[in-house]
């Protein structure tokens, strides 16, 4: 984008190198085997990825939301498995924790996730609480100095391989009494419950978080007691903006792919770019992906710029992660026509592009929640009426 | 269980009780673990075929059913609810029937059609390759005649079944480059055949209990007799067994579409979030009602096409429209049965995902939606509809 600054197209160039070298070597296989990329975490860390929205004061790269977007898209061009897992890690955990945490919690936690030695994730949604998040049932009832926590999570990223969970759960009988902790693996009866198999992003774990009474020292409480709604909205609204860049990367990469096959291919006697049926397809995911570059890192610099807060801040956000995540995966089912049956098999990326892309339609808030969250702005009480 | 919109005769609602029960019966308990394995079981053919399902519109005088083409799809779709795989299965192997009856020889025709009708043998068909997909005319496999033989020479892709088919409709070069110089093969795989193996299965997307094949035919020699119609006539026949496919394939879709709505329906039905049943809501009852309909128009093009084929009237253009819309339809539908699960349907746990995943063959196989529409403009426009050279 014509705002970038030098620094983030540094970032751009690196991030490019390092996902065209450590994660494109691997991923049509940990796809194929449901596996986690675990080592390129400390690659991440020593790179200074995790970090990325962390003051340099705590460990971490003191950059803003245009950067921590464009990590996204390079990554998820080639990778998008593992570009959610660092999603998880690095803006529902870590970014959390350094917003929120309190000074001993920054100290606990941020260096072994910044390293990259820790996997971290964040635990939100139930079984019967995935778009209305508020209908969350999981409890934490506070015993002297301690609390209690018990319920089940699930869809949560990393589930399976993570060592701390920023975790909410009930402290009060009310829709907004939501209080935040940090969980971590080996607590007495803390699971990771059942792994998801999934269509795609299948090399990003997905599992469920059992709680059964797990005895938590209050000190692992982050914030105020019944206090998280706030921080916990205004980050889904990051989230969502930052997701929006794994779109972006499915499907340019999904468009280089089929352009350069439409080149190639030939069918009666021509290159099948010089069919029309093949032009208008590109040329409308061409303008598509660029039309929604535009809004996604605009909602991110002007979140960067202090320009987003409140409603404006989660409008903005919907808005740039619904265009997003439904051109991508119209754009690579394109891919998939343009490539005939070739895009069929799993020789070529593009079915993996198009499995993938799909998640970002129903991850971090279903497309319905988007249009949800958008009518509510401009509708105000008329659209709960 | 509602069929959305079908509004069919009494044969066709007791060809799809019957298959309606096989298929939920003997087939839906394997399909998670066979998808995952890609296993086809050739049992199942011929269990629907000793139902009398494999070979519905062939002559009674070869085992067949008499039947038409509407109850043929009626019959495909109800197995394309419970696994698409073997719709396509049961489609293909109906296309070397349709060949030989319309083009094959007595001999041919008794020897080979009862065979496939009954079930008692799987069917294959062989037109594409590696740099011939869409332009099928450009096809270069050539069948060279010395004598009694012809020498069949080159590789074919995708073909489906290409493994456990024993009769395989193959297309090759006999002559002059373009359309007028291919000419139509019967390989028949019950011994084994000289100079034919198989070459790599492809790995899919999705479709896995139907299996993808590289035929490689390397200077294999077969009787003259195994050729199908006049030399020179292979792609007027590949182009007629393609227009009855795509009415088939286009049932396919009808079927796997059908059985995502009610998936869909019955969760917005179950699942509560805010309170109520995700259903109450307009964001997921507008987003049904639209695919619903959609369905239907879908299914009247289909019975328009197959209608048309079974009264001996010109079918081309309906077929195309019919594969185009249908196919196109099911996309959406599968897509959007995943949404509405939301998470749930993301996962293999459901069978939301595994439809998406199938349907998007449906756009690409018996002639990609692209060659649909070019068959479609170029029967509304005539030459001009050629396009620009």
């Amino acid at each position: 984008m014509w705002y970038f600054s030098d620094e983030h197209r540094m970032l751009q160039e690196t991030v490019r190198q390092f996902s065209q070298t450590v994660l494109a070597p691997r991923i049509e296989t940990l796809d194929e085997k449901e596996g986690f990329h675990r080592e390129a975490f400390p690659k991440m860390g020593e790179l200074g990825l995790l970090g990325i929205t962390v003051p340099e004061a705590d460990g971490g790269a003191g950059l803003d939301a245009v950067a921590a977007t464009l990590t996204m898209e390079e990554m998820g061009a080639v990778d998008a498995s593992t570009t959610l897992s660092y999603l998880a890690h690095t803006i529902l955990c870590v970014n959390q924790i350094s917003n929120n945490g309190s000074p001993e919690q920054k100290k606990k936690y941020l260096p072994k996730l910044i390293s990259g030695e820790h996997i971290g994730g964040m635990g939100m949604s139930e079984p019967e609480a995935g778009s209305d998040a508020l209908g969350m049932k999981t409890k934490a009832e506070k015993k002297g100095d301690h609390y209690i926590l018990t319920g089940t999570k699930t869809w949560i990223t990393n589930g399976p391989d993570g060592e701390v969970f920023y975790l909410y759960a009930k402290t009060g009988p009310g829709r907004k009494d939501v209080s935040t902790f940090l969980i971590e693996k080996g607590m007495a009866g803390f699971s990771a419950g059942k792994k998801f198999s999934k269509m795609g992003m299948r090399a990003s774990p997905t599992s469920e978080l059992i709680l059964n009474d797990v005895k938590v020292a209050a000190t692992q409480r982050v914030g105020e007691e019944g206090g998280s709604i706030k921080q916990m909205m205004r980050n889904l609204d990051l989230e969502r903006i930052t997701i929006a860049g794994i779109s972006l990367g499915i499907a340019r990469a999904s468009i280089e792919y089929a352009t350069k096959y439409a080149t190639e291919r030939k069918a009666f006697g021509k290159p099948i770019g010089a069919f029309q049926q093949i032009q208008e397809r590109l040329a409308e995911a061409s303008a598509w992906y660029e039309a929604c570059r535009c809004l996604t890192y605009d909602a991110a610099a002007m979140w960067d710029r202090g320009l987003l807060t409140g409603k404006a801040a989660s409008t903005m956000a919907a808005k740039a992660k619904l265009q997003s995540a439904q051109m991508a995966t119209q754009v690579a089912l394109d891919a998939i026509q343009i490539l005939g049956g070739y895009g069929y098999t799993r020789e070529f990326p593009v079915e993996r592009y198009m499995r993938d892309a799909k998640l970002i339609e129903i991850g971090a808030g279903t497309n319905e929640i988007m249009r949800l969250v958008i009518a509510r702005q401009l509708l105000g009480e008329a659209a709960d009426a | 269980m509602s069929q959305h919109g079908a509004d069919s005769s009494e044969v066709i609602q007791e060809l799809r009780a019957l298959t309606r029960k096989f298929v939920e019966r003997e087939l839906a308990p394997l399909v998670d673990a066979d998808e995952r394995e890609g296993r086809f079981r050739p049992e199942i053919i011929q269990g629907l075929g000793a139902l009398g399902l494999t070979g519905i519109p062939m002559d009674p005088t070869y085992g067949g059913s008499g039947l038409g083409y509407q109850e043929y799809c009626a019959v495909i779709e109800e197995i394309a609810r419970v696994n698409a795989g073997y719709a396509v299965s049961v489609a293909v192997t109906g296309l070397p029937q349709m060949i030989l009856s319309n083009f094959g020889s007595n001999e041919q025709k008794e020897k080979y059609i009862p065979l496939l009708a009954s079930g008692a043998a799987v069917g294959a068909f062989s037109l594409s390759e590696a740099s011939s997909g869409s332009d099928a005319a450009s096809l270069r496999t050539t069948a060279k005649r010395e004598g009694d033989s012809y020498v069949i020479h080159g590789t074919k892709l995708w073909t489906t079944q290409g493994d456990s088919a024993r009769v395989i409709v193959v297309m090759a070069r006999t002559g002059e480059p373009g359309p007028k110089g291919i000419s139509t093969f019967l390989i028949d795989r019950e011994k084994e055949v000289a100079g034919f193996r198989l070459g790599k299965r492809e790995h899919k997307m999705g479709l896995h209990t139907s299996h993808t094949m590289e035929l490689v035919f390397d200077q294999c020699r077969i009787p003259a007799s195994q050729r199908i119609g006049d030399e020179g006539n292979g792609f007027t026949i590949a182009m007629s067994a393609l227009d009855s496919g795509r009415i088939t394939i286009a049932a396919t879709a009808l079927g796997i579409a059908s059985a995502a709505l009610d998936l869909a329906l019955s969760h917005a039905r179950q699942r509560e979030q805010f309170g109520q049943p995700i259903g109450a809501f307009q964001g997921i009852q507008f987003l049904l009602a639209d695919r619903a309909t959609e369905l239907a128009a879908a299914r009247l093009l289909v019975e328009r096409a197959a209608r048309l084929r079974d009264e001996g009237k010109p079918y081309s253009l309906e077929a195309a429209q019919a594969k185009l819309y249908a196919t196109d339809m099911a996309m959406r539908v599968t897509t959007d049965a995943v949404q509405v699960l939301g998470g749930s349907g993301y996962t293999t746990e459901f069978p939301a995902e595994r439809y998406m995943r199938e349907a998007k063959v449906l756009q690409i196989v018996e002639g990609t939606n692209q060659i649909q529409r070019l068959v479609i403009g170029r029967a509304l426009l005539g030459r001009l509809g050629e396009g620009s050279k």
